[in-house]
């Protein structure tokens, strides 16, 4: 009987052993992996904001700004170009005889403020903006980027009656937007973009001086350098005469190349600032009121960060 | 019984010298280096996390590809978007082993050369590689400095013909560690 108990016990105390190695083993085994465990679970980007970037690649869609801005420190130089409508036919070789120009420079304050200036050939228009990116999306953070863009827009023509008193503040119009915008995924963005275009002085009392639209616009990217955009502005009823303007309506591609990104299009407008391209644009789509277009822009690193 | 407890001891023993064994940083160095006949292009990286087992001699590295900064806001912005795609592939990771572990004694200051071979990936392509750098042991403290080359093309990162020129094919890498006792 004692020899038995013995026995067991022994056995027992074999097991314990046993177990205990197979605990010590597998610790040791746990922890041959331990250093790369310890590595993934010390969360190499916690407290910090990973912000999405490059929701568009220009700061414009098309006509209408994106929520992008040149980083700080960064100037841009943006050359616009509008051909006249297509539906001129064969006369006016397709609209490659006429143009409308805009000359712009953009300037980076900080990553998040930047102004520009731009000079539009379209009524000899001078204009100034400001843009504030208000809210920048992250992974794990706000889902859309948020940008607020006023305008200014001052036309240089010389007063059409000059007879008459006429007033500084009558060339003026002004420009507010809210650029929402959310990139969905590595090709795709979608920017909504709230406006409100207030001109000082319009032609009749049929107008009203504030236009209120509401702007659309999408990139998706058919390679890593290569996007279709498309961008729509609707302008809200009543608020002008009937058919005294349309609806802007784009479609073009974007392509970058290092520096450069160049935007070739094709629109119904032909101003290339809200001011334009939001109450007066006088072509049509359906009736070939088509211009064919383009953006360049080249940015200059002035700033150079260390 | 008097067996059970010598185990209990060793194990216990186990766990502290393992814990005793390794150092880690999360604020590493490393930086990159392509030089064409065009344009130099640097970017750095101050926020590396690794950590290092004395005792095993392994070594592993984590490194967040958006956190490396360069001079010029776009080339950060393409390196991210074209290049590594950090949404894909956020970072980049080393595994590896210092070789001639027994030429070092991390209980003595001074410098040591090491050997480190192991794999590097990158843009989720993993790559074997070997380095010889210097292990400095000071004040408690083990610095580790490498430098060497990775090729582009390995990683399977594309350059488009039109930059070919701005953009090494073999870019220089660097890195500068110091690394602290790992306490949890």
């Amino acid at each position: 009987m004692k020899n038995l108990k013995s026995k067991t016990t022994g056995i027992l105390r074999q097991k314990f052993t046993l177990a205990l190695i197979c605990i010590l083993l597998s610790g040791h085994v746990f922890s041959q992996d331990d250093l790369m465990d310890l590595l993934n679970k010390s969360n190499v980007d916690d407290g910090r904001k990973d912000y999405v970037s490059a929701t568009f690649k220009s700061t414009r869609i098309i006509n209408g700004q994106s929520v992008e801005t040149p980083s700080g420190g960064v100037l841009l130089f943006l050359i616009s170009h509008r051909f006249g409508p297509v539906n001129g036919g064969a006369y006016e070789f397709f609209g490659l005889d006429q143009a409308t120009i805009r000359l712009g420079l953009e300037y980076g304050i900080t990553d998040r403020i930047a102004i520009g200036v731009g000079r539009s050939s379209m009524d000899k228009t001078f204009d100034g903006f400001g843009k504030y990116k208000l809210l920048k999306q992250a992974k794990k953070g706000k889902p859309v980027s948020i940008d607020l863009f006023s305008s200014i827009a001052l036309n240089s023509l010389r007063f059409a009656n000059p007879d008459r008193e006429n007033f500084f503040s009558s060339r003026l119009a002004f420009t507010n937007q809210i650029l929402i915008a959310r990139k969905f995924n590595d090709s795709f963005s979608f920017q909504l973009t709230p406006t409100l275009v207030h001109i000082n002085l319009v032609p009749d009392s049929t107008f009203k001086n504030d236009v209120i639209a509401i702007g659309a616009g999408m990139r998706h990217k058919l390679t890593k350098r290569i996007s279709i955009n498309a961008e729509y502005f609707y302008v809200l009823p009543d608020q002008q005469p009937k058919d005294y303007s349309y609806n802007s309506a784009s479609l073009g591609f974007d392509i970058e190349t290092g520096g450069h990104v160049f935007q070739l299009h094709f629109t119904n407008s032909k101003g290339m600032i809200e001011r334009f391209f939001i109450p007066e644009t006088k072509e049509r789509w359906s009736k070939g009121g088509i211009h064919f277009g383009f953006n360049i822009s080249r940015v200059f690193t002035l700033d150079r960060k260390k | 019984m008097k067996s059970i407890s010598i185990l209990l001891l060793l194990i216990g023993l186990s766990f502290i010298t393992e814990a005793q064994n390794r150092y880690f940083t999360r604020t590493g160095y490393i930086k990159f280096f392509s030089t064409s006949a065009v344009e130099n292009i640097e970017a750095h990286n101050r926020q590396v996390t690794s950590f290092l087992d004395i005792k095993t001699g392994e070594m592993v590295f984590a490194v967040l590809m958006k956190s490396f900064e360069f001079e010029k806001a776009l080339m950060q912005e393409h390196f991210n978007e074209n290049y590594v795609e950090s949404d894909k592939f956020p970072k980049s990771t080393f595994k590896g082993n210092i070789t001639n572990l027994a030429e070092i004694n991390f209980a003595k200051d001074g410098n040591y050369e090491a050997i480190v071979s192991g794999d590097l990936t990158i843009h989720g392509v993993t790559k074997p590689i070997k380095s010889k750098g210097t292990i400095t042991v000071k004040a408690g403290n083990i610095i580790a400095k490498t430098v060497f080359p990775v090729t582009v093309a390995d990683h399977d990162i594309k350059i488009p013909s039109l930059v070919r020129d701005n953009i090494a094919k073999v870019v220089e890498v660097s890195v500068d560690m110091t690394y602290e006792k790992f306490e949890k």
